[in-house]
């Protein structure tokens, strides 16, 4: 005589209740007007980035010289003008804030042991938040002739002591 | 009396040119069939059946045959056989459909057709996954009429034009094709899912109903609209032609509109 197998209903969640805990929703509510600002700054700091990242590229590449003409001088000559100081800086944060919540978005959507998804969203917010202090520091601070203990260490174009 | 026997009276002679059921052609398919049964084993495992087919053959009337004449243990859900109840979406050759309305011939029969349970939800056995969670977050949107004031004494009028704002998303027949081709729905199942929203849909934009600012609220939720990628994943799977990606979109603009 075989033994009746111990069968429960419904199998998968029958350790739990009707719906199993995987599917509840935590906190739900709460964050829904932040994806709402992080879903709209997407689309506005995309349609700015637009104009800031060709104007960039045109201003780099084909106006004069062009790709030529780029080298330590021109950054230093271009980051001597707060004009071009105040578009890199846009550039900068827009497209670290952009690039970083895109990112946040993707590991959202596709890390799914929450452990994983919590040090890859640490990782992505250290890493954005380093680059954007240095880049900001850099773009205020630039010096392309350096006075280092007295010893002038700049660039050939530096006026010589 | 003759000895033959006479031909049943109610046996209607076509002319050769109309043709009958035995025209209809006939081709070998091979069905690989994705089967799990939690008392046996906790793995899932492919089964392969072959398979001679009519030409009017669905993917159901396959299912049919293993289960009634090969192996009596397949497990799979479908009810009206007709693409009305929505009971029978599974993932054939990749793709989510309704078995029952996709026809052999239309698949590359070559190669084996390929027949899994779709994507996300628990598996139950073979093809059966547990609707639950499903059902769940459709709940959640308030999927019914909510007015206020006094209930008329005759019925809802409602102009042509109102009524075709919300047509499309009246169709929808809850098989859970859309919401169980999302990736964002595989990776935690937190999602809302497109079939949720499609509903919400259904009833926000409907001039009768007075509870669509509770229903936009619920979707403007961490896990509600804004978690859509625009993939369209949705919109192809859909047996019904909802363009689900569309309703979604036109919920995100209605939350957005409602607080500028
Ligand atoms: C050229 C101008 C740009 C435009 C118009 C633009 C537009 C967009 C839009 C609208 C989204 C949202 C997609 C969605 O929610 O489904 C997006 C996502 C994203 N963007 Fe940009 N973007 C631009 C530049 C950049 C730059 C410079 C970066 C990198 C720093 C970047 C990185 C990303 C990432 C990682 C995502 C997430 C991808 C996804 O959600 O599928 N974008 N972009
Ligand atoms: S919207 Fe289409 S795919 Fe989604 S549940 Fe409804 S009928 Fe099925
Ligand atoms: S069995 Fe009803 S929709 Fe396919």
């Amino acid at each position: 005589m075989s033994t009746t197998p111990d069968i429960r209903f419904p199998r998968s969640t029958s350790e739990t209740g009707r719906v199993s805990p995987k599917y509840t929703r935590h906190g739900s509510g709460a964050k829904g007007g932040f994806e709402m600002a992080a879903w709209l700054f997407m689309r506005l700091s995309g349609i700015v980035l637009v104009v800031l990242i060709f104007g960039h590229l045109f201003v780099n590449l084909m106006v004069g010289h062009g790709v030529h003409a780029i080298d330590f001088g021109f950054v230093a000559g271009k980051w001597a003008n707060p004009f071009w100081q105040w578009w890199d800086l846009a550039m900068l944060w827009l497209a670290m804030l952009h690039g970083a919540n895109g990112v946040r978005t993707i590991i959202n959507d596709y890390a799914d042991r929450d452990s994983l998804r919590f040090w890859l969203l640490v990782v992505l917010y250290a890493a954005a938040t380093a680059i954007i202090i240095l880049g900001t520091l850099v773009i205020f601070t630039f010096d392309p002739c350096p006075v280092i203990n007295g010893v002038h260490t700049g660039a050939d174009f530096c006026p010589k002591p | 009396m003759t000895a033959s026997t006479a031909e049943p009276a109610s046996k209607v002679e076509l002319p050769a040119s109309v043709g009958g059921g035995g025209e209809i052609p006939t081709f070998d398919v091979t069905l690989r069939v994705r089967r799990y049964n939690p008392e046996v084993s906790d793995e899932s495992h492919w089964d392969e059946f072959k398979l001679t087919m009519y030409g009017t053959d669905r993917v159901l009337d396959a299912l049919h045959k293993v289960k009634w004449e090969l192996d009596g243990s397949l497990s799979f859900r479908r009810s009206c056989a007709h693409g009305v109840c929505g009971s029978d979406a599974m993932r054939i050759n990749g793709r989510n459909r309704l078995a029952c309305k996709t026809l052999l011939k239309d698949l590359d029969t070559s190669k084996p057709i390929t027949v899994e349970p779709i994507k996300g939800l628990p598996v139950e056995k073979d093809l059966i996954v547990d609707m639950e969670p499903f059902f769940q977050s459709y709940r959640e949107i308030m999927p019914f009429l909510v007015t206020t004031g006094h209930a008329p004494t005759k019925e809802r009028l409602q102009s042509p034009e109102d009524r075709e704002r919300f047509d499309d998303t009246t169709k929808c027949i809850l098989c859970a094709a859309c919401t169980s081709s999302c990736p964002v729905f595989w990776t935690d199942g937190q999602y809302f899912g497109p079939a949720a929203i499609v509903n919400a849909h259904r009833f926000i934009f409907d001039s009768r109903d007075d509870a669509g600012d509770m229903r936009l609220e619920i979707l403007n939720d961490k896990e509600g609209v804004w978690r859509c990628r625009t993939i369209f994943n949705c919109s192809e799977a859909c047996p019904r032609g909802i363009q689900v990606t569309k309703a979604i979109s036109e919920v995100k603009q209605a939350v957005l509109a409602r607080q500028f």
